[in-house]
């Protein structure tokens, strides 16, 4: 199946290009590209791919636990701990009320079973952090009030679908298909046992995170193998998931937890650039599964079922989540924006689906039809959210732009970034520092990374030649960027990465000599800083003054000679491509030092100073005589 | 007819004066004005001589604009005029460069108006303490004209400051577009009293 496997995997790839920038550039969000992607090369309207859908959905979930490891990486502990309150009420408050209405409605006109009923409210209720939390990423709404709530309702969630698949079997009667669908490593032990269990292991995980995994990751990155630190991150998630799955725990709620006990340590935006790839990909593969996944002959058998069951189930959520939104006193369009967010059904919907089915909660044909609902109350979010920004939201007059809250600075943003973080960008940091300006380092050193956090610096350890991890850092809303970085080739090429990817950034360079500098003023920047010509000046000048010459006078011989030399290494970096090819570095170098030395003859530094002087005066006055 | 104007503007701390802010924000925008920050070109008193003195030339009317320090200017200001009006250039036997250019002050002070007279803390009035510069002047071969002076600004609120800051967009205004009656202004010891005349 080889020819089979890259076959797949081209479509896939192929469909996503193509149909993602066309989304993109409709303006419409990312995700309706990859939902429309999937189901051009689904069975029923390409059929490139067939029913695996459901398969490359459960493969492509992980994506969704990654990205949860991300949101933990980029919440403090002590802010999340504040927000316990919030994601317990107003989550707990969305799941009964939802559930609920959903209950009483269906079995008022529905007349299913009510074991029926219930596995079916409940698999509506819980909506798609996939879709809500991507969608609120690509529209820069995750520090928003209705970001935050959003997050608190869909971790709820998260944590509420382990009772939920547990009470299902309750609910069966008997004639159980398979019911070691949910079978975790402890759950033929008693209750009492199980709970320590689950507690115990989340304790794990953060002790681990604390003293095994930090440490670890020290010793990676002390190989300086990229790859590596890759291949690290990605089984820290995988074994966290691994490991939650087997107390029967949610793999996304577990790495959830690791996030947030690595989000103070120095490997963090390493971390996010290393894993923020993969989880882009799983969840364009999730979403293109969604798309695939949608039946669309059990729609066509009865079309009139679907459509208005989604529209009924659909208004039943906006409505609760608008109840909750304002016993929680959200502003009018802050509110809606909520409800319509969080409106739809989700991938867990799948999970108990299917499970309901096992536990012959419901037959296949009404559990088919509940996952095409699903499906399409996935797809409508993109469109429902639109609907409410072009026509609906104008007319609620107040803008959150930036919430003053106490959450707000969840991921810190400064305006200046500093790259290299040796003796040349410490000194920078300091005197930022001292005059209240507050910078983001980056550094490769983790050691020094380690000892400049103890010292109260804000550093982190990652490598500034990575885009990921640049954008990560705040490059895109930052004013300033420091190259500062110890190698001169690797500096350079951070400042052609910065040139390119974000022009609005103002560069100030380090150069270790004047070649470098030649090669900045090529890329175009003006702004160097030779490392080396400040502290020789200066060493000059005292050099003067034990000669006898008087400190003032050596001084503003100082300040000329910078100057002077500033200007000539300008006119000499692009006179320089003018030689003939032929000569070779070193050659250039000692035409170049005496073209240097010729010129500082000539250039009279000393005579500008004659206004003091009384020479000029003393001549007229005499010639008066 | 229109006038260039060059405002040589040292203020060391620039960043805390409400007076010299107020001032500064009501220069208009105008091809003929050109606001010559000192403290922020020369942060090292390393004076580009050729570049001032080009600039010089190049406007009719030269504005020293600066807060009153020990009854003098701030030391870059003075070190400005000893670089820029060389012998030879601004004075002496060949220096006439600035031959009919004029010269305006444009000063603050903390204390009030009253303290400046011989029976005042300060003893002198303003003028006689600002005999150096006029004498400069002369010498440079410009004329010079009655200063325009802030008094006060230590006890000066916000609207007084929006006050002055308006009295001196109204000199900037009239140096630029009008020309100066000097039998009139000779008979004021202060700008300010002269531009009141003329704006009523």
């Amino acid at each position: 199946m080889q020819d089979g496997f890259f076959f797949q995997a081209i479509i896939y790839l192929l469909a996503a290009v193509i149909c993602v920038p066309i989304a993109k550039k409709l303006g419409l969000s990312s995700i309706l590209g990859y939902l429309f992607a999937g189901i051009i090369i689904g069975p029923y309207v390409l059929g490139l791919i067939g029913q695996e859908g459901q398969d490359i959905m459960h493969f492509a979930e992980f994506g969704v636990t990654m990205m949860l490891f991300l949101i933990g990486l980029e919440l403090d502990p002590q802010k999340f701990w504040r927000m316990r309150r919030v994601i317990v009420g107003m989550g707990m408050l969305q799941l009964l009320l939802t559930a609920g209405t959903l209950f009483i409605v269906c079995s008022i006109v529905l007349r299913w079973d009510w074991q029926t009923t219930v596995a079916i409210s409940l698999a509506l209720t819980l909506s798609s952090t996939a879709i809500v939390m991507q969608t609120l990423k690509e529209k820069g709404l995750t520090k928003t009030s209705m970001g935050r709530s959003s997050f608190a309702v869909l971790l709820f969630q998260d944590i509420a679908v382990i009772p939920i698949l547990a009470i299902l079997p309750l609910l069966a009667d008997g004639h159980v298909n398979n019911a070691n669908a949910n079978h975790s490593l402890i759950s033929d032990l008693p209750g009492w046992a199980q709970t320590p269990i689950v507690f115990g292991t989340i304790g794990l995980v953060y002790l681990g995170g604390r003293y095994l995994i930090i440490p670890l990751l020290h010793i990676v990155a002390k190989t300086r193998l990229q790859e590596l630190f890759t291949a690290s991150a990605l089984l820290l998630v995988m074994g966290v998931s691994y490991m939650m799955q087997l107390v029967g725990l949610s793999p996304a709620l577990g790495a959830f937890i690791a996030g947030l006990v690595l989000a103070n340590s120095e490997f963090r935006h390493e971390l996010e650039g290393d894993i923020a790839p993969f989880k882009g990909l799983l969840l364009g593969l999730f979403f293109i599964g969604v798309g695939a996944s949608i039946n669309f002959n059990i729609i066509l058998a009865d079309p009139a079922f679907i459509i208005i069951f989604s529209t009924i189930f659909n208004g039943i959520k906006f409505f609760v989540l608008l109840i909750v939104g304002k016993m929680y006193k959200k502003s009018a369009d802050q509110n809606l924006l909520f409800a319509f967010a969080l409106s739809q059904a989700g991938e867990f919907g799948f999970v108990i689906l299917g499970f309901a089915v096992q536990l012959n909660l419901l037959p296949e044909v009404l559990s088919n039809q509940m996952m095409a609902v699903i499906a399409i109350s996935m797809v409508g979010t993109p469109f429902l959210l639109l609907i409410n920004e072009k026509w609906i939201d104008p007319f609620f007059g107040v803008k959150e732009k930036h919430s003053k809250n106490k959450y707000d600075s969840i991921d810190e943003k400064n305006d200046v970034i500093i790259a290299g973080f040796g003796n040349f960008g410490s000194t920078i940091g300091r005197l930022l520092k001292a005059n209240g300006i507050p910078a983001t380092v980056l550094d490769m050193d983790s050691d020094r990374v380690d000892s400049l956090r103890k010292m109260g610096f804000k550093v982190y350890y990652g490598d500034a030649l990575r885009l990921e991890l640049l954008k990560a850092a705040g490059c895109e809303d930052a004013k300033i960027f420091i190259a500062a970085i110890d190698n001169p080739r690797v500096n350079l090429q951070v400042v052609e990465m910065i040139k390119k990817h974000f022009p609005h950034l103002k560069i100030f360079a380090r150069a270790r000599n004047r070649n470098d500098a030649f090669e900045l003023v090529d890329i175009g920047v003006n702004d160097f800083y030779r490392e080396n010509l400040y502290s020789a000046v200066h060493l000059g000048v005292d050099a003067l003054v034990e000669m006898g010459q008087r400190r003032y006078t050596a001084t503003r011989q100082g300040q000329r000679f910078l100057k002077y030399d500033e200007e000539a290494t300008r006119s000499l970096a692009e006179k320089r491509h003018d030689k003939k090819a032929f000569l070779t570095t070193t050659l250039q170098q000692i035409e170049l030092q005496e073209q240097l030395i010729k010129n500082d003859l000539y250039s009279q530094l000393g005579a500008q100073d004659h206004a003091w002087e009384s020479a000029d005066i003393k001549k007229e006055q005499q010639e008066e005589f | 007819m229109q006038n260039k104007i060059l405002i040589l503007f040292a203020h060391p701390l620039f960043e805390k004066s409400n007076a010299n802010d107020a001032l500064v924000q009501s220069i208009p925008e105008s091809a003929n004005i050109t606001f010559h920050d000192l403290y922020q070109e020369y942060p090292d008193f390393d004076i580009d001589v050729k570049r001032e003195q080009e600039l010089l030339v190049l406007h009719d009317i030269v504005i020293w604009h600066h807060p009153m320090y020990w009854y003098s200017c701030p030391p870059l200001l003075k070190q400005w005029i000893d670089l820029v009006l060389e012998h030879g250039w601004a004075y002496g036997r060949e220096g006439f460069a600035l031959k009919g250019k004029l010269l305006l002050q444009a000063i603050t002070t903390g204390g009030k108006k009253e303290n400046y007279c011989a029976t005042g803390s300060n003893n002198f009035t303003i003028l006689q303490l600002l005999e150096p510069f006029c004498q400069t002047a002369k010498v440079c071969n410009m004329t010079y004209l009655p200063p325009f002076v802030v008094h006060g600004t230590h006890s000066m609120d916000a609207d007084g400051y929006q006050k002055y800051g308006n009295l001196y967009e109204q000199v900037l205004l009239f140096l630029e577009h009008k020309t100066l009656n000097f039998e009139d202004l000779d008979k004021h010891s202060y700008f300010n009293d002269y531009i009141q005349t003329k704006i009523g």
